[in-house]
């Protein structure tokens, strides 16, 4: 286990220096922030001060190791527009999206899971058909027009729900959070729902397919014949064996929906960081994009990592192979 | 030119012989929804081919709007009275009914492109990546691996933040967010396509590489290859839409179906619906159509799922 282990973890520290240099290259040696962030009004010897304020004269080498070097202490230089340091301003936006990936994750299993099992257990219906079609909807829409249509129905129609922003929020942990107050859930609910919807089909699919499987399996069948009550034999036997995949794809799916939160935070105008990164890529911001890139790469291994061990856990025929 | 002859022959032979093609079609009519998806589809694309043709309006052409007619109600009459607004007009007095025409027009055409050029790009790989194996095999695959491990949007964040908006960068992102999904499924039939024996024979008679994997492999690995590329399409067009809503992506002066619901955004809040749904209800019915038939295509080309 503590070989696998060490093994993921080098694995995940050269992925994370491959894209610190491709994130780096990329939108340092592509584009110019001098035209965007240095007045054209400027004199020369204004811009060369400016330049090398920023650091944009030396080497593209130099400013990589600098670069890097700053990024291990945890600088990953400051905002050209915002003047404050790009990961704090990452970390200021952050609680808002990660509050709004979790409302969408939880939802997408609370309504998914449920769905699926009752899809699964009678395939043949009209409800399991009409759940199906839905879900194929739910693959399909576009995630911001299905927002937009939210807005339009439950902000401007009937008037329900607040359109735009987090609304009240309360402090905890030393962060803002919006779903510890009635008027931030209330803002919550229409975002986080139009995140959820692609991740709800994915439940639903993932769950029908699992308990149609597990319910030819011998051993449903031997607890049925030992004279099981069905609750017990979908609740225990049935339950167990799907949450496997369920669990890895809605833990792997964590990470996109972060990523995929910056579609729905331009909808909703929920601060994130997802419409800080579509903001800073509209002025070329560099440090704040290569700042919420590093820290999405990051995540995005730190829940791979997270996922495989959970999944060892999960399943024993994990946990014997990488032993042996 | 021997061999070529050689496998048209029994598709020439007689008009009414069962040939794969043949089966191929009936089995693709037998699915009524299919059939149905099928000709919205071809419409769609009718569509937006002759748009300038049949389009009430060339939205690109500023003489033809007139401000004063913005934000008219579905069904409007314009100020000289000569043509009615089907579908309303958007805040600068287009038509939206021409606008969703020719929005479709580069919808489709950034869609199908990026997925032609992915395909070509992943199928290539993918199939060098099967034939040639070993560190080959290895690298290519954990490209894949590596895209695929990372969300469409993010890759395509991360492709305009560097390469800067626009319409030729919004196609280049799509197919670095889409080769990866060709070159696995390719590698997969090429595979098992490659153990067969008339690669076998075709390496005996000491044919060229070249011509084995483009003469005999490819035409084989077809079927997943078109399943895969209708639905990426599909997922295209919806990115490019995304992409184009969020401003990064065409042009506001040609504008796509995403950019089109993207700016009746503002006007939505007021209630002016129009500017935003019906655009949206022009890429729904596409993406919902091309995934349709996608998905019956599968079903048809699988031969596991065969009765």
């Amino acid at each position: 286990m503590s070989v696998y282990l060490l093994r993921r973890l080098i694995q995940a520290a050269l992925v994370m220096l491959a894209m610190s240099v491709i994130v780096f290259v990329g939108v340092y040696a592509i584009g110019d922030p001098v035209e965007i962030l240095i007045s054209p009004d400027a004199d020369q010897f204004e811009r060369a001060r400016a330049i090398a304020a920023l650091g944009l004269d030396k080497p593209l080498y130099e400013q990589y190791f600098s670069f890097l070097g700053n990024a291990l202490r945890g600088d990953l230089g400051r905002s050209f527009v915002f003047n404050e340091p790009a990961l704090q301003l990452i970390g200021q936006r952050a609680p808002a999206t990660l509050e709004l990936a979790f409302g969408a994750t939880i939802l997408a299993i609370l309504v998914g899971l449920p769905l699926g099992l009752y899809a699964g257990l009678r395939p043949n219906g009209a409800g399991a058909k009409a759940i199906m079609a839905g879900s194929i909807l739910g693959f399909s829409l576009p995630t911001f027009w299905v927002g937009l249509m939210l807005i339009m129905v439950f902000a401007v129609q009937l008037g329900w729900l607040p359109s735009t922003g987090r609304g009240e929020t309360a402090e905890f942990l030393g962060m803002r959070w919006s779903f510890l107050t009635w008027d931030g859930l209330r803002h919550m609910a229409m975002p986080a729902l139009n995140l959820a919807l692609f991740k709800i089909s994915l439940v639903i699919r993932l769950t029908r397919a699992g308990v149609r499987e597990t319910m030819l399996m011998d051993y449903v069948k031997f607890a049925r014949a030992k004279g099981l009550s069905p609750q017990r034999v979908i609740g225990v036997h049935v339950f167990k064996n799907i949450l496997i995949p369920v669990v890895t794809v809605v833990g792997l799916e964590l990470g996109s929906t972060i990523a995929f939160s910056v579609v729905t935070e331009s909808v909703f105008a929920w601060p994130g960081m997802g419409k800080l990164i579509i903001d800073s890529i509209n002025v070329l911001d560099r440090p704040v994009i290569v700042a919420y890139l590093m820290s999405i790469v990051l995540m995005f291994i730190i829940i791979n990592l997270v996922v495989d061990l959970l999944y060892s856990v999960l399943d024993p025929r994990v946990r014997l192979e990488s032993k042996g | 030119m021997s061999a070529t002859t050689a496998g048209a022959a029994p598709a020439a032979k007689a008009p009414r012989v069962e040939t794969p093609f043949r089966r191929f079609v009936s089995e693709f009519f037998e699915s009524k929804i299919a059939t149905g998806a099928l000709v919205v589809l071809v419409a769609i694309v009718l569509v937006a081919i002759f748009a300038p043709l049949i389009s009430p309006q060339n939205p690109y052409d500023l003489a033809q709007l007139d401000i004063m007619d913005g934000r008219l109600e579905p069904g409007s009459r314009n100020g000289d009275d000569t043509m009615t607004y089907w579908l309303g007009t958007d805040d600068q007095g287009r038509d939206m009914l021409s606008g969703i025409m020719y929005g479709l027009r580069i919808s489709l055409i950034v869609g199908a492109g990026s997925a032609i050029a992915a395909a070509v790009v992943g199928a290539s790989l993918g199939m060098l990546a099967a034939y040639a194996g070993g560190r080959t095999d290895t690298i290519i695959m954990r490209l894949v691996d590596l895209q695929l491990s990372f969300p469409t949007i993010l890759s395509a964040l991360m492709i305009l933040a560097f390469l800067g908006k626009g319409i030729m960068n919004v196609v280049i992102a799509l197919i670095v967010v889409e080769w990866a999904y060709y070159a696995r499924t390719v590698r997969g039939t090429a595979l098992v396509e490659r153990r067969r024996e008339y690669i076998e024979a075709a390496q005996c008679l000491a044919l060229p590489t070249r011509r084995i994997i483009f003469r005999h492999l490819l035409p084989n690995c077809m079927p997943p290859l078109i399943v895969v590329g209708t639905i990426q399409i599909a997922r295209a067009i919806a990115l490019e839409a995304t992409l184009s809503f969020l401003g990064l992506g065409v042009p506001i002066t040609e504008p796509s179906l995403g950019l089109l619901i993207a700016n009746g955004y503002e006007y939505m809040l007021s209630g002016k619906y129009w500017i935003s749904f019906y655009p949206g209800i022009a890429l729904l019915i596409t993406i919902v159509s091309i995934n349709l038939v996608g998905d019956h295509l599968r079903d048809v080309l699988n031969p596991r799922l065969k009765k």
